[in-house]
């Protein structure tokens, strides 16, 4: 929080002290998180992150056509040196330098975080839609329904993921499709048990029975009643999802059964890195650090979004603000040399 | 005896979730065309007749419920069939691929629960301090980064430098504890490490999640009450009561990466359960995954059974029924 907005606060609060006939404002649950989020420094900076990653991988094109550099077409002669190596960054016009076969590795990262991107928005959203379904009908019928989900839910997440990943590239050939199917299948189990848990807990409250007694059929009480009131965990939990998907596609290409070569992945690019990081310390580097970069953000963003949500938080920004005002009070009384220094009841 | 009661019930729904995997993982891995198969078998210059004969030597021709149930017959006796281009028995391969597995998995248990702990519980002792704050943003780099990122790093900063001037214990590929314990150790540690960093920061998010919600509670207040001296009011009340969780958690990871630890072990060439599970996946050797998955899915049942009674024991208002 900048001075000058806290400064504006002290003021409005003293205007609140003289005159404390302001209306009350009523703010919605997704305002107060708003309004926390957005005092959250970090969080704002990983979104702001997340937004940029967005617009480079959308205008990749747009910086092919300025380097001039096809995704990818190979440039044995700028974009390798004498010894047939890749060629560092900045060196014949290759801002990040080039890969092994003399392409442009900045051009490709962008192309790659197309990829990375769509597959963690994608499967997100997929795994979100079925864990909730799932989630609310073994919730809300409870008995067979949610014994039979529930051990469904057990056997997958029994499964050897990885391997099992892995093969089920291999039996239908690997493709973005495969891909995603793969990451969402593991993925929404997660969700599916929140929901069910939050279902659990809301079909006892009153408005339910209400909602029930008016003639209000099942699903009606699970997708009107129920669904809007859990909506805030799911949301936290898809944020967190979101960089899971990114890691699972990079793992599965790095075993080179996710995105085929010559389509760029991070993670395919890593692995090809990985023979050549004794002459192309960039090739291994930028890749990494796009993809660290990139989850990094939004496990920021997630914890920052939960946070937010979490009334609790309320307190904790408010006694930071007090602490602050206290030390500035303090602060301004020793500059004046007046009397003895206001205790700070807050950290003692 | 509640808790023999409970036990045979729980193996009972375990075998069930082990038929489940078992079966999802026969009929996913076979509805692949058996000619596929057999051809990859045969090799590319095979005539019909040798791709015919392949079919038939692993009974790949007979009806796919005839086969289902060979597969079940031979599990329920503890024959997991036999590898398409060896002819080894599978549980003879997974007998010689778990000790690499397995030695990965135990001693990087023990460097993550130190470190994830240890970090842990000073966070949540001193929240919102300068410790707490670079513990945090040290958990979300080790969240956000790829275990394959992680080694490949190891790699090409710790291990190159150091073998190039001539320092060769630490090592890549796998050395077991019987060819020398300082062999075996510079063989694993940065295994280890890499299994660990991303682990620990699981583990020291949790533990300080749980000790700050446990440290609000008001029996720890009383603690304080009565004069207990700090030291004893974390260690005797407070951290047993936040471990709980942990434990369960513990178990669960722990039956998952013995099912194959499959991207440490491919990055450090250590063989064992996960990276011969991935071979097998570029062969299409069909028994050896179907085996693997299995013994995979066993290891997370079983890890936990275990993890239930621990709790049970653990927390004293947990009963078993």
């Amino acid at each position: 929080m900048s001075i000058l907005e806290s400064s504006a606060l002290d003021a409005q609060q003293a205007a609140d002290g003289q005159a404390a006939t302001r209306p009350v404002e009523g703010h919605s649950q997704w305002q107060l998180t708003w309004r926390r989020l957005r005092s959250d420094r970090v969080s704002m900076i990983a979104l702001g992150v997340i937004i940029i990653m967005v617009i480079l991988a959308i205008i990749a094109p747009a910086f092919a056509a300025i380097t001039g550099h096809g995704v990818n077409t190979a440039y044995p002669i700028q974009g390798e040196n004498d010894a047939g190596n890749p060629v560092g960054p900045g060196v014949n016009g290759f801002w990040l330098g080039t890969d092994s076969t003399g392409r442009d590795l900045f051009v490709r990262i962008l192309y790659g975080a197309r990829i990375s991107l769509f597959v963690g928005v994608v499967t997100t959203l997929i795994a979100t839609v079925v864990g909730v379904a799932v989630g609310l009908m073994a919730g809300y019928f409870g008995g067979i329904i949610d014994t039979i989900l529930g051990r469904f839910t057990d056997a997958v997440l029994a499964f050897p993921y990885v391997i099992l990943a892995l093969a089920l590239a291999v039996v239908f050939r690997p493709s973005l499709t495969i891909i995603l199917a793969v990451i969402a299948f593991f993925s929404w189990a997660a969700i599916a048990r929140i929901v069910r848990g939050q279902t659990l807990a809301i079909k006892e409250k009153e408005y339910i029975e209400a909602a029930r007694s008016l003639g209000a059929g099942p699903f009606r009480i699970m997708f009107v009643d129920i669904l809007p009131n859990l909506l805030a965990p799911v949301l936290v939990v898809g944020t967190l999802l979101i960089p899971n998907a990114v890691v699972f596609e990079a793992t599965l290409s790095y075993l080179g059964l996710g995105i085929q070569p010559p389509t760029p992945s991070w993670g395919n690019m890593l692995a090809d890195a990985s023979n050549f990081y004794q002459v192309a310390w960039w090739y291994l580097a930028f890749p990494a650090l796009f993809l660290l970069i990139t989850t990094l953000a939004f496990n920021l963003l997630g914890d920052g979004i939960r946070d937010a949500m979490d009334p609790r938080t309320e307190r904790l920004i408010a006694a930071r603000r007090m602490r602050q005002r206290r030390a500035r009070d303090r602060k301004r009384a020793a500059d004046a040399g007046q009397g003895p220094a206001i205790p700070d009841t807050v950290n003692g | 005896m509640a808790i023999f009661g409970y036990i045979v019930r729980r193996i009972l729904t375990g075998i069930v979730v082990i038929w489940l995997v078992s079966t999802a993982a026969f009929f996913l891995f076979f509805a692949r065309p058996v000619a596929t198969v057999a051809r990859e078998l045969a090799g590319h210059a095979a005539t019909p007749q040798v791709i015919n004969e392949v079919i038939n030597n692993l009974g790949l021709n007979q009806p796919i419920m005839t086969q289902y149930w060979h597969f079940l017959d031979g599990l329920v006796h503890g024959n997991l069939g036999y590898s398409y281009f060896t002819q080894e028995p599978v549980d003879t391969m997974l007998k010689q691929d778990l000790p690499p597995t397995v030695s990965l998995v135990i001693g990087g248990m023990i460097l993550w629960l130190i470190v994830g702990f240890t970090a842990g519980i000073i966070s949540a002792t001193r929240a919102r301090s300068l410790f707490d704050r670079t513990t945090n943003v040290l958990v979300l780099i080790g969240l956000s980064m790829p275990v394959f990122v992680i080694g490949e790093l190891l790699i090409w900063l710790v291990f190159q430098p150091l073998y190039s001037h001539g320092f060769t214990w630490i090592n890549t590929g796998y050395s077991g504890i019987s060819s020398g314990v300082g062999s075996f150790f510079g063989h694993m540690l940065l295994p280890w490490i890499t299994l660990a960093a991303v682990q620990a920061a699981i583990y020291t998010r949790l533990s300080r999640g749980q000790l700050l919600e446990v440290l609000g509670e008001d029996y720890i207040r009383t603690a304080r009450a009565k004069g207990l001296p700090e030291r004893r009011v974390l260690f005797r009340h407070a951290v047993r009561a936040a471990l709980t969780p942990v434990v369960s958690q513990l178990g669960v990871d722990v039956g998952q990466l013995l099912g194959g630890v499959v991207v440490v072990e491919v990055v450090f060439g250590l063989g064992g359960i996960g990276q011969v599970s991935v071979q097998a996946v570029y062969q299409d050797n069909l028994p050896v995954i179907i085996g693997f998955v299995i013994i995979a899915a066993v290891f997370v049942v079983v890890a936990n059974i275990i993890v239930d009674l621990v709790y049970a024991a653990l927390d004293p208002r947990v009963r078993i029924t």
